[in-house]
């Protein structure tokens, strides 16, 4: 089970992944979109930290709705909106709990990723985030279902994420800023695919090794 | 970085309390969330108007509030869409009672945001109408794209959609104005040198001394193609050719001629790129009978200049004549 407490690890290293690579994902959105990605969602989890000690007390449910509102009104650009939809819709579908069991991670992240393909209404391959967390549910999903530990179910949906990101390098961008360089998007490593790995990443890390 | 700014994080701040320092005539300033309003608002039984975009474009939004054009903008970060919060507070600030018209530049971060905000409001019971400005030219239109990129059409369109509310047209007409001017309004711009974000602090792309960008968007976003300068005449063509040969305008049309600076090219070259564009109108058969000279929507300090035509008929050219008493725009009173 992953408890409250480690829920809050998880957002707080988020946020210091998030600052640690501001620089790299703010580079990754130069040639390809318009070099803000890595500053905005470094100023929105900042603005996630101050505003944590506040709702400490309260469910999973409504942190994770307190981390998405904060993202929508801090983050902006198209991050904003995605990243907030993805916190938020991730707060409404485990609602009230006080620890998650890996099928509440399950529905959570899909939930999430609901969220996401309905807001920015990109689809698999269009170079994007979806492009990271749709693989990264399904194995979460997978090794879950075939009763694979936590700790080996969130490896397998960090790398899914990876090699999801990874993928979207040779991919012509479909939705986005990037969408306009046309065939000069291909060769370029999507920058939301990236902070959405690093998000897999950090949940492998900070609840892999406890459980 | 070379900039007159102090820290990089405070540019869109302390930009805020110059223009609320500057203006309170016209318009009040609003922080934390950031938006402009006219000093009016809201006025009663008036659809109210809002735009807003990320910052850096300036004097695009925020100098465009006041009477007979904007009510409202939102400026973001530099480059960066603006949030919910700011255009829910920003509709709610002039809703006088007649609805809101949200335009919306087509950028990704923008729709989204501007959709959230539109359901929070429609949420509250105010009435929002949205318009999508797109009609850079340089991007093609597709099923596989975001769909051409908002750039000087908008200005255009927030001054003529501005005079329709001050004069009483109602919410569903100013926004089916606004989409007609849409619908008739095209643009292309090029760039002579980069720009550089101040929170990044290195130019968002590389140009070298001798090249320019055709088709390169508002926030330096590559166009589409990369070429060795030429002289204005041909600079000017390759702009105004896929713009003309777009829509397409025809022998006999009325236009506004929009020449605008990317920010960093001067009045004189603006009227060079003017004359060069009047002769191909002439040419063409395309009557300019309105023009618009100067920086309007820029992209910091980026050398360059993009070119609007618009197709007007007599109601469009009667709203742009109208009174407008803006920062940025002014005339007729």
């Amino acid at each position: 089970m992953i408890s409250k407490d480690a829920v809050l690890a998880w957002i707080r290293t988020l946020a210091d992944v998030y600052h640690e690579n501001r620089q790299y994902l703010t580079e990754l959105d130069s040639p390809i979109g318009d070099a803000d990605h890595g500053i905005n969602m470094d100023r929105g989890f900042q603005k996630v930290l101050e505003k944590l000690p506040g709702v400490e007390d309260k469910d999973i449910g409504s942190i994770l709705k307190t981390v998405g509102m904060t993202l929508v009104s801090t983050v902006g650009g198209a991050g904003g909106p995605l990243y907030g939809t993805f916190f938020m819709r991730a707060g409404m579908a485990i609602d009230a709990k006080e620890e998650l069991s890996a099928e509440d991670l399950v529905t959570m992240f899909q939930a999430a990723l609901d969220g996401v393909i309905q807001r920015g209404k990109a689809e698999l391959n269009d170079k994007t985030m979806v492009d990271a967390i749709t693989p990264a549910v399904e194995a979460l999903r997978e090794a879950v279902s075939s009763g694979a530990s936590l700790s080996e179910a969130l490896s397998k949906a960090a790398a899914a994420a990876e090699e999801g990101m990874k993928a979207t390098i040779p991919m012509l961008a479909k939705k986005g800023r990037a969408s306009y360089l046309g065939e000069r998007s291909i060769g370029h490593q999507d920058p939301g695919a990236t902070s959405s790995y690093l998000l897999f990443k950090t949940a492998y890390e900070t609840w892999g090794q406890a459980n | 970085m070379k900039k007159l700014i102090n820290k990089p994080e405070d540019v869109v701040k302390e930009e805020l309390e110059g223009i609320a320092k500057a203006h309170p005539d016209i318009v009040k300033v609003f922080f934390n969330p950031n938006y402009i309003v006219r000093a009016d608002a809201p006025v009663q039984g008036k659809v109210g108007i809002v735009s807003g975009g990320g910052s850096g474009h300036e004097p695009m939004h925020g100098g465009f509030v006041g009477m007979g054009m904007l009510d409202a903008a939102c400026p973001g970060e530099v480059f960066t869409s603006p949030t919910p919060d700011q255009m829910l507070e920003a509709t709610k600030a002039v809703n006088g009672g007649a609805g809101v018209l949200h335009i919306v530049k087509n950028y990704t971060g923008d729709i989204m945001n501007f959709e959230m905000a539109a359901e929070m409001a429609q949420a509250e019971g105010i009435e929002v109408e949205s318009v999508v400005i797109d009609d850079d030219v340089a991007v093609q239109d597709s099923l596989y794209t975001a769909g051409r990129r908002g750039v000087g059409t908008t200005v255009l369109a927030e001054k003529i959609c501005g005079a329709a509310a001050e004069k009483g047209y109602d919410l569903k007409k100013v926004a089916d104005l606004c989409r007609r001017v849409n619908a008739n309004g095209r643009s292309m711009g090029m760039a002579l040198t980069s720009c550089t974000v101040p929170m990044k602090g290195e130019p968002t792309f590389e140009l070298a001394e001798d090249e320019m960008e055709i088709g390169i968007g508002i926030h330096g976003e590559p166009g589409r193609e990369r070429m060795k300068i030429k002289p204005a005449s041909e600079v000017v063509k390759l702009l105004a050719e896929p713009v003309i040969e777009d829509l397409p305008f025809k022998a006999g049309d009325e236009v506004l001629a929009f020449v605008n600076s990317m920010g960093g090219t001067p009045l004189i070259e603006l009227y060079i790129v003017y004359n060069e564009l009047a002769k191909i109108c002439e040419a063409r058969g395309l009557k300019i009978v309105r023009n618009l000279i100067g920086p309007y929507i820029t992209s910091l300090e980026m050398a360059g200049v993009s070119i609007t035509l618009l197709k007007m008929d007599d109601e469009m050219k009667e709203l742009w004549d109208a009174p407008v008493k803006t920062p940025g725009l002014r005339w007729g009173v």
